[in-house]
């Protein structure tokens, strides 16, 4: 018999693996599922946020009154409301819900008028006279490292550096003096956002029992609810959270909104409900996503090309206030060593404050950028060392079951399998470099976590969890804290446990995502959901499923561990003509042991690195894809055109393929839509104006994304093989396709027509630049030119495990390892 | 506020509805009938989420003033199905992975609806080009445009029947 919880061992499946209408399909297309702005509850008031119109000043005075007078408003809050301060991460609890003291972007919240309606509140915000005293601003990293002062935040490392930090993983300047060759690249990614169809809302009531209801568009209503208590100054079990469904969040729903603490604070001086939805203008300033990074790879290979070092700097724009940046710094190199085995990686991350609107985790968190600079860097040292790029990356794929220079235990991997796919599929030998002037092939490669292993506040508590509730109606009740957003956490749910059951997943009730309800499941966020709510459903419906063996096992005249549950039914695995429904078999389980119930948690494996910082990085697996893309690139206009794409990602296990394929397909979408034409950018207005930092495109028109007549056909290859640490072996999917795509275009412009843009988005202003030096006999490149002075740390050093150590820092005796 | 007493007709029924003459028919829609299958991912007409169909013309919704709307036949997502059973659309959006989110799907369908109302067997390029003004973050399209061509194929065959 199974160990107690533990999920029965599989190999053939009724549900998983087989395409299937998601659990919200129906929902979806009938316009029934209600989404938080879709929320109406009687007496409900509306809330309107009033925005700085400078990007950094010191507040002198805020004059509501007249605001206060106009008929139909119920009230007018300020920062004075909000004397506790917030934030994602522990180490950057920097935001208030209403700023106090000082704007530090343009579009700052400063103030929330409540009134009647929408349009009520709107007028009455132009009847609050705030004084501001402007004061200098910072619009780059750069300009953050050249002025301290200013300060936009009291606290950091120094001046506006918010984060700095250094990791040096063996000698990596031995390493590199030893090396056949050793290129130096630098690379820049531009800022974008995540641009969800559904804007930000949020309702907050005081329910019967007094206790205060917020629903909303959050993809972590766990971390919502706690900074809530501390924002309120209440305690959290008097505070409820539900995750409406979100329309799409990308990340951009990771972090708490200052609109979620002003509505709810005004329930609670109102005793109303109070709701506010963002206009779209205002999601692109409440933004927190893609980090600008510029970045410097300094490479060394040997005469196979084979790596033998890697020197990473990173330089993030973290924008006004903290978000995820802690973690994001850190994403911008950690995950480097996991595609490729790499002896020696040495890894310098500085995160800037700058006067815009604060930057956080965006579909691939912090990755796109260091894998857009190596795969591209990749593609270089492959066209001077005369290789094939798929050759030279299969060549030094990372190995199963190994541990990197930085001590992540990389467990199963399908990387191998996914570059011969691609290669396969796209006729990359017989058509790369042979498609004729202007077309051309480009392949790149990723890595992506299944989930953080660790939370983002400390603790040792369990990331995920599940109840199960059953009972004689047959009715199998699932609740978990984790969210909707799209991605299809909903239909995982109910697929996993369907399938541990043996009934249809038609049978499952989903209650997710309501902190009032669900037991705790940390977020939908760092690809987590599918591994870790997944292997706590599946520890909850083992035990279960022992209960109502061990009942329907006296009846069968069996024994429990032969009893087997498939298509409805339960039965004697030696005779299954001896046979009961699933209802049936619930009922007698229901006499024997009472109400069945169960519940499931999730923690991750402990990691093996031991040095301060090794809580990055590590994850229970990693997802691999590899992605080949076809460019066209006119000559004459620069515009860059993508017939078709390949991409095969190495995903464990296909729980629902047709949602695996769909977020493999949105990968590939949201990854293009960044190579070629997304930017959340920013521009000064003139002197004369204000100097203001202005979004450059605050609009959907004007924020170019791919419409249905850019996107190219995508043929996809799941390659399916389980991993041990993960649910029926399922990996991530949502995260980990975005990731090759940026590279593999740019890497295609270059097959097309020999110029390298060294830079996202790669639009045709760039290509016809690169293309004119081209033309010059110039070195045929657009990109950064230049890599500031950075005061890195002096790194902490760690030495491989290939090189002995036990994973924590070397303090001492680092030349002579 | 000026306000106005109309009646409007939505999904076939007459309904009488009183509405400040500045709103939408996006709003009136959502906030005055409660019909809040109807998204907005803008309210300026760049997004494609409010789409439904005026007088069988796909139209913006938080475009159009409902005022212009008296006397003309409003077709929203509420009004697709047939009885308990979805429209093709719909089931083939469900099945095919045309829907993540959900959030652009009301107006996409309303959209296609229009598109194979006049053209039964739509190409791949026509689908692509009828939804263009549709924005959609999840799918990346491609599970919409089958989506849509199954549904034509079954609409097809219904209509063969």
């Amino acid at each position: 018999m199974n160990a107690p919880g533990k999920p029965p061992a599989k190999t053939r499946f009724d549900t998983i693996g087989k395409p299937r209408r998601r659990v919200d399909g129906r929902a979806k297309a009938i316009g029934e599922l209600r989404f938080a702005d879709d929320l109406v509850l009687p007496r409900m008031l509306h809330a309107k946020l009033l925005r700085s119109p400078h990007p950094h000043a010191v507040i002198e005075s805020i004059d509501a009154a007249r605001a206060r007078a106009h008929p139909g408003v119920h009230l007018v809050l300020t920062g004075d409301e909000f004397p506790v301060p917030y934030g994602i991460m522990p180490v950057a609890q920097d935001e208030h819900a209403l700023a106090r003291g000082k704007v530090r972007f343009v579009g700052d919240p400063v103030a929330a008028v409540i009134a009647a309606d929408e349009h009520t509140a709107a007028a009455a915000l132009e009847l609050i006279d705030v004084s501001y005293r402007p004061l200098d601003t910072i619009a780059s990293p750069e300009e953050g490292l050249a002025k301290p002062e200013p300060r936009i935040h009291d606290y950091g490392e120094q001046g506006n550096i918010h984060r700095n930090q250094a990791y040096e993983f063996g000698d990596v300047e031995a390493a590199l003096a030893k090396s056949a060759h050793v290129f130096e690249d630098l690379f820049f990614y531009e800022g974008n956002t995540h641009l969800p169809m559904e804007q930000q809302a949020a309702l907050a009531s005081i329910e019967g029992d007094g206790k205060l209801l917020l629903a909303s568009s959050t993809q972590n209503p766990h971390y919502l609810h706690r900074q809530l208590a501390r924002v309120l100054q209440m305690p959290a079990a008097r505070i409820r959270v539900i995750a409406t469904p979100n329309g799409g969040g990308f990340g951009g729903k990771c972090d708490p909104g200052n609109h979620e603490f002003v509505v709810a604070k005004a329930a609670l001086v109102l005793g109303r409900p109070v709701k506010i939805c963002l206009t779209r203008e205002e999601v692109f300033y409440q933004h927190r996503g893609r980090h600008p990074v510029l970045m410097k790879f300094r490479t060394g290979v040997d005469a196979r090309g084979k790596l033998t070092a890697v020197h990473l700097q990173t330089l993030l724009d973290g924008g006004a206030y903290g978000s995820h940046g802690p973690a994001s710094t850190f994403y911008t190199g950690v995950l480097t060593p996991v595609t490729y085995e790499l002896p020696r990686f040495k890894f310098e991350a500085c995160r800037v404050f700058t006067n815009k609107p604060a930057c956080g985790p965006k579909r691939g968190h912090g990755t796109p950028q260091p894998r857009f600079g190596q795969e591209v860097q990749l593609d270089k040292i492959a066209v001077k060392l005369g290789l094939d790029p798929a050759e030279l990356r299969l060549s030094m794929v990372t190995k199963p079951d190994s541990l990197t220079a930085s001590w992540l235990r990389v467990g199963s991997t399908g990387l191998a399998q996914c570059i011969h796919k691609v290669v396969e599929m796209s006729g990359w030998k017989a058509r790369r470099g042979k498609l004729g002037a202007g077309r051309g092939l480009g392949l790149a490669c990723s890595a992506y976590m299944c989930g953080a292993g660790v939370s983002i506040y400390w603790n040792k508590m369990p990331h995920s969890a599940v109840q199960l509730l059953l009972d004689r109606s047959g009715q199998v009740t699932v609740y978990c804290g984790a969210t909707e957003l799209g991605q299809g956490s909903d239909d995982v749910l109910a697929s996993l446990v369907a399938e541990a059951l043996g009934i249809d997943p038609g049978w499952i009730r989903c209650v997710t995502g309501d902190t009032g309800i669900t037991p705790i499941d940390l977020g939908s966020y760092s690809s987590r959901v599918t591994i870790m709510m997944g292997n706590a459903a599946l520890q909850a419906a083992g035990k279960v499923r022992e209960q109502l063996a061990a009942a329907a096992a006296e009846q069968l005249n069996t024994l429990p561990e032969r009893v087997v549950f498939s298509q409805d039914r339960v039965f004697a695995g030696e005779n299954p003509g001896n046979t009961m429904t699933f209802v049936e078999a619930v009922a007698l389980a229901e006499t024997k042991f009472g109400t069945i119930s169960a519940v499931g948690s999730y923690a991750p494996p402990k990691a093996p690195g031991k040095y301060k910082g090794a809580g990055v990085g590590p994850s229970p697996a990693y997802s691999f894809s590899a992605c080949v893309i076809e460019t066209e690139v006119d000559a004459k206009t620069g515009w860059v055109t993508v017939p078709k794409v390949w991409i095969a990602h190495d995903i464990g296990r296909a729980l629902n393929p047709v949602l695996a394929r769909g977020q493999v397909i949105g990968g590939v979408y949201m990854g293009l839509g960044e190579a070629l034409m997304e930017e959340q950018a920013f521009r000064r207005l003139p002197p004369k104006l204000s100097g203001a930092l202005v979004h450059r495109t605050p609009s959907i028109l004007e924020y170019k994304s791919l419409t249905s007549l850019d996107m190219p056909e995508v043929e996809v290859a799941l390659i399916e093989d389980p991993d041990p640490n993960c649910p029926y072996g399922a990996k991530e999917v949502g995260q980990g396709p975005l990731l090759p795509v940026m590279p593999a275009l740019a890497n295609a412009v270059y097959d097309a027509v020999g110029v390298r843009v060294d830079e996202v988005p790669i639009t045709p202003d760039k290509v016809l630049r690169a293309l004119e030096k081209k033309a010059k006999g110039e070195l045929p490149r657009v990109g950064p030119e230049s890599f500031p002075a950075v005061p890195y740390p002096q790194a902490t050093f760690v030495l491989p495990p290939s090189e002995g150590g036990d994973g924590s820092e070397a303090k001492e005796g680092r030349k002579a390892a | 506020m000026n306000r106005v007493r109309m009646t409007l007709r939505v999904n076939g029924e007459e309904q009488e509805v009183l509405f400040a003459t500045y709103k939408t028919l996006l709003e009136v829609l959502r906030e005055e009938l409660n019909l809040t299958g109807t998204k907005h991912g803008c309210e300026l007409g760049e997004c494609g989420a409010c789409a439904v169909l005026v007088d069988g013309e796909p139209v913006l919704s938080c475009l159009e003033l409902a005022l212009q709307c008296e006397g003309r036949d409003i077709q929203t997502v509420e009004g697709l199905a047939r009885g308990t059973e979805l429209h093709p659309l719909q089931a083939a959006f469900a099945d095919c992975g045309g829907s993540q989110c959900g959030y652009c799907t009301s107006g996409m369908l309303m959209t296609a609806k229009a598109l194979l109302d006049k053209e039964p067997a739509p190409s791949r390029e026509r689908i692509k080009e009828a939804i263009s003004g549709n924005l959609c973050r999840c799918t990346g399209y491609q599970q919409i445009w089958e989506a849509i061509e199954q549904a034509a194929q079954r609409l097809r065959t219904e209509a063969k029947a």
